[in-house]
C-alpha cells in the first residue's frame, strides 16, 4: 500500500534534519566507497596475475625426448629417444578421456621469400588441434585441416607479423610463398594476443613437414591439453602417468630424468590456484572488515537517532500515533538514507576506479573493477543492518510511555 | 464525563516503591473547568497523565465518557488519545522541524484525514488562536505565548472531548499567562471541558473548581468564583 502522507512525513523529516541525515548517510557512503575501491584493487591484482599466464591454454602439457642418462634393460646410457607419429596414437588410445587436444609437432627454421621480400621464420608442422592449444585466432582464410594432413598438401598458415613483413598491400591468401626453395600456398593468416614472437610463425600440416624435411615420421615434441575438468592435482598425476607409460614404451629406467621430459602447466596452475585462493581470502577479509565497520557505524547512528527523537516520538504518541507508525517512520527513513547513500558510495567508488584505474597498471593492478551485484549485495547488507539496528531501538522507543518520552530533554 | 474511583499508582524506586496516588475519587461534568493544585510530589501530574492515558494506573476505576479505560493496548490507547483528548504542555512540545500549520495538522494526520482537509482544518484552528499569519513559521521563530497558542490549536484540532493542560502557563510571563488563560476561558465558555494542573493560585482561581492534592490524596475539592482573565489583558 502506498501511503503518500507517510512518505511526505519521512521526506520532511530527512530534509529538515539534514545534518543527521548527512551524517548517517556519510557512514554508509564511506563504507561502500571503501568496499568498492578495496575490492576493485584486489580484483586488479588478480587480473594482473591471471594475465601473466597468458592466453595459451593453461592446461597444456608438453613432452620432449632427450637422451637416456642411465643404462637399462641391457641398453646403454646416452641412447637418443625419438618420438614418432605412433606415440600420439599410443597416448590417445591409452588416455583418450583425459585428453582435450593433442598435437605432435615438428619445428624447422626456413628462409621465406615472396616477390623479393625475404626473412627467416620458424615453421611448425602441426595437427589442426594446435590452433586450440595455442588459442590462435584466424584473421583471414582458414587453419590447417584434416584433409591437409591426409593428403600432405603444401599449404601454410602464416602469422600476422609474417604477413606484415612479406606482403606489402597484398592479400596473402591464395598466394604462394617460397620456403627454402619450395612453394606453399597460403590458406590463412592468424593472430595471437601473446605478442609479435608468437605471430612470427608459419604453420604447416605435420605430414607435409615430415615428408619434405627428412621423409620420416619423426616428431620433435608432443603438445596436448588435458581435460579442463581435472583439477591441478589430478592433472599432475595424469602427467606423471603418461611419463611412466612412455618410459616403459622406450625402455627407459624409471629414475631417468633426462630421456623423457615433460612441462606440465598444472604445476604452475597449482601455484596460481594457491595464490588466487589466498588473494580471494584477503579480499573477503577486507570486504567483511569494511562491511562490519559500516554496520557498526550505521547501528551507532541509528541508536543515536532514536535517542534524539525520543521526545518527538512522545509528542507523536500523545497526539495519537500508533506504535507501528512510529516504528515504520523511523525504519523507512533509515532505509531510504542507507539506500541512497550506498548508491552514491557505489557510484563514487566505481568512478574513482575508472579514473585512477589506468594509472595503477604500474603497480601490478590491472583493470580494477567490481562486480555490481557484489556491491549491491553489500549495500543491501548495510540496509538490512541499518534496518535491524534501527528497528530494535525504534521498537523500544515506540513502547516507551509517552510521558517518559515527553520528559526526555 | 469523567469518573475516577479509588485510583492507585506507585512507582518503583530501586527496591522500594513510592506510593504516589493513594485512592483518588474524582468526577468531572461536561463543561467544567477544573484546576488540580498541589505542591511538587503531591501526585497532580501523575493524575493528569493517567487521565490523559499517557500513564497507567495500578488499580482503580477510570471511566471517560462512559468508556472504561483499562488494560488498553498501545494501539487502542493511541486511538483514544487522538479521539478524546487534547494536550497542552508546559514546554509546548511542538515538533521543531514542522511549521505551525503542520504541527496543528499532526493529530488530524493520525486520524487518517486527507491532506487538503487537514490543512484547511488546521488553518481554521490557527485562525482561532489568532496565528493564521504565522502558519508557515517554525516554532523557533515564535514567541513563548505564540508557541503555546499553536499547541492549543493543535490540542483543539482533533475536536477532543476533554482538554488536558499540564502547567500551561508555567513557562510564560504573567502577561502572556493571562493572555493564554483568557483564551482557555473562552474555550470553556464555548463548552469545552478543561482539566489543568497548576501550582499558581492566580491561575487556579481563573478556573471554576479547584481540587487540592497532598501526598496522593484529595485534601480539598471546591467550586470557586471564576476570575476572568480578560480584565488583566
Amino acid at each position: 500500500m502506498f501511503d503518500l502522507d507517510l512518505w511526505r512525513e519521512i521526506f520532511q523529516s530527512i530534509n529538515k534534519n539534514r545534518t543527521r541525515s548527512l551524517l548517517s548517510g556519510f557512514t554508509v557512503t564511506f563504507a561502500i566507497l571503501l568496499f568498492t575501491i578495496l575490492f576493485g584493487i584486489a580484483n586488479g591484482l588478480k587480473n594482473t596475475f591471471k594475465e601473466a599466464f597468458g592466453t595459451d591454454a593453461n592446461n597444456s602439457i608438453v613432452i620432449f625426448a632427450g637422451r637416456t642418462s642411465q643404462a637399462h634393460k641391457g641398453l646403454q646410457a646416452g641412447r637418443k629417444i625419438q618420438f614418432k607419429n605412433e606415440d600420439r596414437d599410443f597416448l590417445i588410445d591409452k588416455y583418450g578421456d583425459k585428453i582435450q587436444y593433442f598435437t605432435s609437432k615438428v619445428n624447422k627454421n626456413v628462409s621465406a621469400s615472396f616477390r623479393g621480400e625475404k626473412n627467416s621464420y620458424e615453421v611448425r608442422g602441426v595437427y589442426p588441434e594446435y590452433m586450440f592449444i595455442e588459442n590462435n585466432v584466424i584473421k583471414d582464410g582458414r587453419y590447417i585441416n584434416q584433409n591437409d594432413i591426409d593428403k600432405k598438401t603444401k599449404v601454410v598458415v602464416i602469422g600476422r607479423v609474417v604477413e606484415n613483413e612479406l606482403f606489402y598491400k597484398v592479400n596473402p591468401i591464395g598466394k604462394y610463398i617460397n620456403l627454402s626453395g619450395i612453394s606453399y600456398k597460403i590458406v590463412g593468416v592468424f593472430t595471437d594476443d601473446e605478442g609479435d614472437n608468437e605471430e612470427k610463425i608459419i604453420y604447416m600440416p605435420i605430414s607435409t613437414t615430415q615428408s619434405i624435411y627428412g621423409n620420416n615420421d619423426y616428431v620433435d615434441l608432443m603438445h596436448l591439453t588435458y581435460n579442463p575438468e581435472m583439477n591441478s592435482d589430478q592433472a599432475l598425476a595424469f602427467g606423471n602417468s603418461m611419463k611412466k607409460s612412455l618410459k616403459e614404451k622406450f625402455d627407459v629406467a624409471r629414475s631417468d630424468q633426462r630421456a623423457i621430459r615433460m612441462f606440465n602447466m598444472a604445476q604452475g596452475t597449482k601455484q596460481v590456484d594457491v595464490m588466487t585462493f589466498s588473494l580471494t581470502i584477503i579480499i573477503l577479509v577486507i570486504g567483511f572488515g569494511t562491511l562490519i565497520a559500516g554496520i557498526v557505524g550505521i547501528s551507532n547512528i541509528m541508536i543515536f537517532i532514536v535517542k534524539e527523537r525520543t521526545k518527538e516520538i512522545g509528542i507523536r504518541k500523545a497526539l495519537g500515533a500508533s506504535p507501528r507508525s512510529i516504528v515504520s517512520i523511523i525504519l523507512i527513513e533509515s532505509i531510504i538514507i542507507t539506500a541512497i547513500a550506498g548508491y552514491i558510495g557505489l557510484l563514487v567508488g566505481v568512478g574513482v576506479l575508472e579514473y585512477i584505474g589506468p594509472s595503477l597498471e604500474v603497480y601490478f593492478i590491472k583493470d580494477p573493477g567490481v562486480n555490481n551485484s557484489l556491491v549491491i549485495g553489500a549495500t543491501l547488507t548495510l540496509i538490512i543492518a541499518g534496518g535491524l539496528a534501527g528497528y530494535l531501538p525504534a521498537k523500544k522507543a515506540s513502547k516507551i510511555k509517552p510521558i517518559v518520552a515527553l520528559r526526555n530533554d | 464525563m469523567l469518573k475516577i474511583h479509588q485510583l492507585h499508582k506507585s512507582y518503583a524506586i530501586g527496591d522500594s516503591s513510592l506510593h504516589v496516588l493513594k485512592g483518588i475519587d474524582l468526577e468531572v461534568e461536561s463543561g467544567e473547568m477544573v484546576a488540580i493544585m498541589g505542591s511538587s510530589g503531591s501526585g497532580k501530574s501523575t493524575l493528569l497523565n493517567i487521565i490523559g492515558m499517557l500513564d497507567e494506573a495500578d488499580s482503580g476505576e477510570y471511566i471517560l465518557d462512559e468508556l472504561p479505560i483499562k488494560n488498553l493496548t498501545e494501539k487502542k490507547a493511541a486511538v483514544y488519545r487522538n479521539k478524546f483528548l487534547g494536550f497542552i504542555f508546559q514546554s509546548f512540545n511542538l515538533i521543531n522541524y514542522k511549521n505551525a500549520l503542520e504541527n496543528v495538522a499532526l493529530p488530524l494526520y493520525y486520524q487518517g484525514m486527507k491532506r487538503k482537509e487537514r490543512q484547511k482544518k488546521a488553518l481554521f484552528h490557527l485562525e482561532k488562536v489568532g496565528l493564521a499569519n504565522w502558519a508557515e513559521h517554525l516554532p523557533k521563530e515564535l514567541s513563548g505565548g505564540q508557541k503555546q497558542r499553536v499547541a492549543i490549536a493543535r490540542a483543539l484540532a482533533a475536536n477532543p472531548k476533554l482538554l488536558l493542560a499540564d502547567e500551561p502557563t508555567g513557562a510564560l510571563d504573567t502577561k502572556t499567562s493571562y493572555d493564554i488563560m483568557n483564551f482557555i476561558q473562552s474555550l470553556n465558555d464555548e463548552g469545552k471541558t478543561i482539566l489543568m494542573v497548576t501550582h499558581e493560585e492566580d491561575i487556579a482561581n481563573m478556573c471554576k473548581r479547584i481540587v487540592r492534592l497532598r501526598d496522593g490524596v484529595i485534601m480539598e475539592d471546591k467550586k470557586v468564583n471564576q476570575v476572568r482573565a480578560e480584565q488583566y489583558v
